[in-house]
């Protein structure tokens, strides 16, 4: 039986294993040349900032690299004026995780329901486009009255700002599955439910994970205004507590801690979605070694 | 030319009423046959090759048509807000264990005929039934190929060649055998763990084929399966699908534009109008069996059924032909 393409695990000729691994030091020495112009851009920034702030520019208004760092140490090495910066951290990162994970849940449900069933989605659509033009952020305030200073008002916040980034992503994705791959399911004997488990989820799957990186600077996002409109504890009050102490070092310091979560953050879901997109051409440009 | 062929239609349209008279009274095998008793006078003389009373594959009593179009006429909703006839009092049945090609010009309603019988679009009027019962849903025993890529882009090979044991409540460990044994059956042994963008087309139709074939239909729609391939794998396809099917027993209902394909593989050619589909004229092929794909092209009879049915067939192309180049113009 004679196939299209070689088969698999044929023996490569030398020639290419050769302009293999030339290709592969022509991506290496890409990488380091990328990674050192960003060092020095991050130097420089950081540099002419220390600079001007100690000679030009006022630092109790902008502050400076040193300073921050130096608060970033305080903030480790001693402790927050509410107690140690680890318990800020994890309170907020719970908040946040909570609220992002119940906003996904219930986004991805909703939307790959309302995106398979017409009715639902014609009574409804009206609705979604009223709470989709309400300015969320504001709810922190009301739900800090609802449920109180704890996490729950936080958790809240964060829910609904991350519900709706996921639930429009799930709609869209579970519309506009291929027709074609849903009727070949029929034929081959699926389900109602199985065609939703087979088909519309998968393919619904890379919209959703690209709604998920922005949720989770949502969740966070909504976790630090929550906190800001009333906490006992957390990142958000930290910040909120440096600008009532015309404390800049420590505003942009909670900033940096926030972002630097935001990225572990990120870089987890893309870590989750290559193990979920697997199956997906590498796209180009990417770090693929091409001859 | 217009009007020959106009008057061409008229007398196809009475042969065809004639025969669905005769569908009512007789078993429609001998109908067919006789109908083309019929459309002999109207074929271009001095081809022997397409005797009408041939003895299609043993119409006995026991053979019911499996499949029976009668009248089925199909309308959608043309995208200006009108209604577009796609299929119009179509007739064409096919008895258990028929290799049936069904040619015609593009977008003349080929595709839509096969939704017809698949049970994925019900008709708009007439009759379609499938082993006996009229078709309400996806009726059993049905496989169907799709003229575009049904494979799941996430699935592997086998993955993909599962799903149909799978959704039909089979074992996890029992769908994987079976579908182990038709990748392989197909030729893609060894590829079990790609994914479909890994693949080159032809590979890809071999999925499809496998992930049909796996359910083991008794009818087995398809739909111009092989025509984006190029002619090398195209003839090594055919020969691959004479290969599975011989021994099956299963209805073939093979859709192309590929006159030469048709007439390759099928026991019978269904020629269809230029849109709204019906079909004009059925020509037995009358080849021997089993048949060598890439040989049996080259033989006399082969050209003289070739050059029959293309008589028929170009009529058409050239309608729609003329109908594009006036919406073009
Ligand atoms: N779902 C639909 N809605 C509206 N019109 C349709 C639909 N499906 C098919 N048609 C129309 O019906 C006609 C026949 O379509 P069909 O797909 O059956 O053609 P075909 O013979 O398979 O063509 P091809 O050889 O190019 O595949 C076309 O004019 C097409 O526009
Ligand atoms: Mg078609």
């Amino acid at each position: 039986m004679s196939h299209d393409v070689a088969l698999p695990g044929a023996a490569a000729p030398t020639d290419e294993d050769l302009a293999v691994s030339s290709a592969r030091a022509a991506v290496r020495r890409r990488k380091l040349a990328v990674t050192g112009v960003r060092l020095l851009l991050v130097a420089v920034w950081l540099g002419s900032w220390e600079l001007s702030a100690t000679y030009l520019i006022d630092p109790f208004y902008y502050s400076k690299p040193s300073a921050i760092g130096g608060k970033l140490v305080d903030w480790f090495t001693q402790t927050t004026a509410f107690g140690s910066i680890w318990t800020q951290i994890s309170y907020t990162l719970q908040e946040a995780v909570a609220g992002f994970a119940l906003g996904g849940v219930a986004g991805v449900l909703l939307g790959i329901v309302l995106g398979r069933s017409r009715f639902v989605a014609d009574v409804l659509a009206p609705f979604i486009k009223a709470a989709n033009a309400i300015p969320r952020i504001v709810l922190a305030s009301l739900f800090v009255i609802w449920f109180g200073l704890g996490m729950s008002s936080k958790i809240a916040t964060a829910f609904i700002l991350v519900f709706f980034a996921v639930f429009f992503n799930a709609f869209q994705g579970a519309r506009e599955v291929d027709r074609g791959l849903v009727n070949n399911a029929r034929i081959l004997g699926a389900g109602r439910a199985q065609i939703l488990w087979t088909i519309v989820v998968p393919s619904a799957t890379s919209w959703i994970l690209a709604s998920l990186h922005s949720a989770f600077g949502f969740a966070i996002i909504g976790a630090v205004v929550g906190e800001y409109s009333g906490a006992d504890k957390g990142l958000g009050l930290l910040i909120n507590n440096a600008q009532g102490t015309f404390d800049s070092a420590g505003i942009y310091a909670g900033m940096i801690i926030i972002t630097l979560i935001a990225l572990v953050a990120e870089w987890l879901l893309t870590l989750l979605e290559r193990r979920l997109l697997r199956w997906r051409p590498a796209a180009s440009g990417s770090h693929d070694v091409q001859i | 030319m217009g009007e020959t062929e106009r008057a061409h239609a008229c007398t196809l349209a009475e042969v065809r009423r004639e025969r669905t008279v005769r569908i009512k009274r007789k078993t429609p095998a001998i109908a067919v046959n006789s109908a083309k008793d019929d459309l002999r006078g109207l074929a271009a003389q001095g081809f022997t090759a397409s005797r009408p009373l041939r003895t299609v594959p043993a119409m006995t009593s026991e053979t019911v048509p499996v499949i029976e179009l009668v009248g089925a006429t199909k309308r959608f909703r043309s995208a200006s807000g009108g209604v577009h006839t796609a299929v119009r009092d179509l007739d064409l049945t096919v008895a258990a264990g028929e290799f049936v090609a069904v040619v015609g010009p593009t977008g003349c309603g080929k595709s839509t005929t096969l939704s017809l019988v698949s049970g994925l679009e019900p008709p708009s009027h007439g009759r379609v039934a499938v082993n006996g019962r009229e078709v309400t849903g996806i009726p059993e025993g049905v496989g169907y190929m799709f003229q575009a890529d049904a494979v799941l882009p996430w699935r592997t090979v086998l993955d993909n060649v599962t799903l149909g044991p799978r959704y039909r409540g089979a074992t996890t460990s029992d769908a994987r055998d079976r579908a182990r044994d038709w990748v392989g059956r197909v030729g893609l042994g060894g590829f079990e763990d790609y994914y479909p963008h890994q693949l080159s087309g032809g590979m890809r139709k071999r999925v499809a084929l496998a992930q049909t074939l796996v359910n083991e239909p008794r009818i087995l729609l398809m739909d111009e399966p092989f025509s984006a391939l190029d002619v090398q794998t195209r003839g090594l396809m055919q020969a691959e699908l004479l290969r599975l099917w011989s021994g099956t027993g299963a209805a073939v209902v093979f859709v192309t534009h590929d006159l030469e394909e048709a007439l390759v593989l099928a026991d019978r050619v269904a020629v269809m109008t230029a849109g709204p589909a019906t079909v004009k004229q059925v020509f037995d092929v009358r080849l021997p069996r089993p048949r060598d794909a890439e040989e049996i092209r080259l033989t006399s009879d082969f050209l003289d059924v070739y050059r029959e049915v293309w008589e028929s067939l170009r009529e058409e192309v050239q309608i729609t032909r003329e109908r594009m180049s006036g919406r073009v113009a």
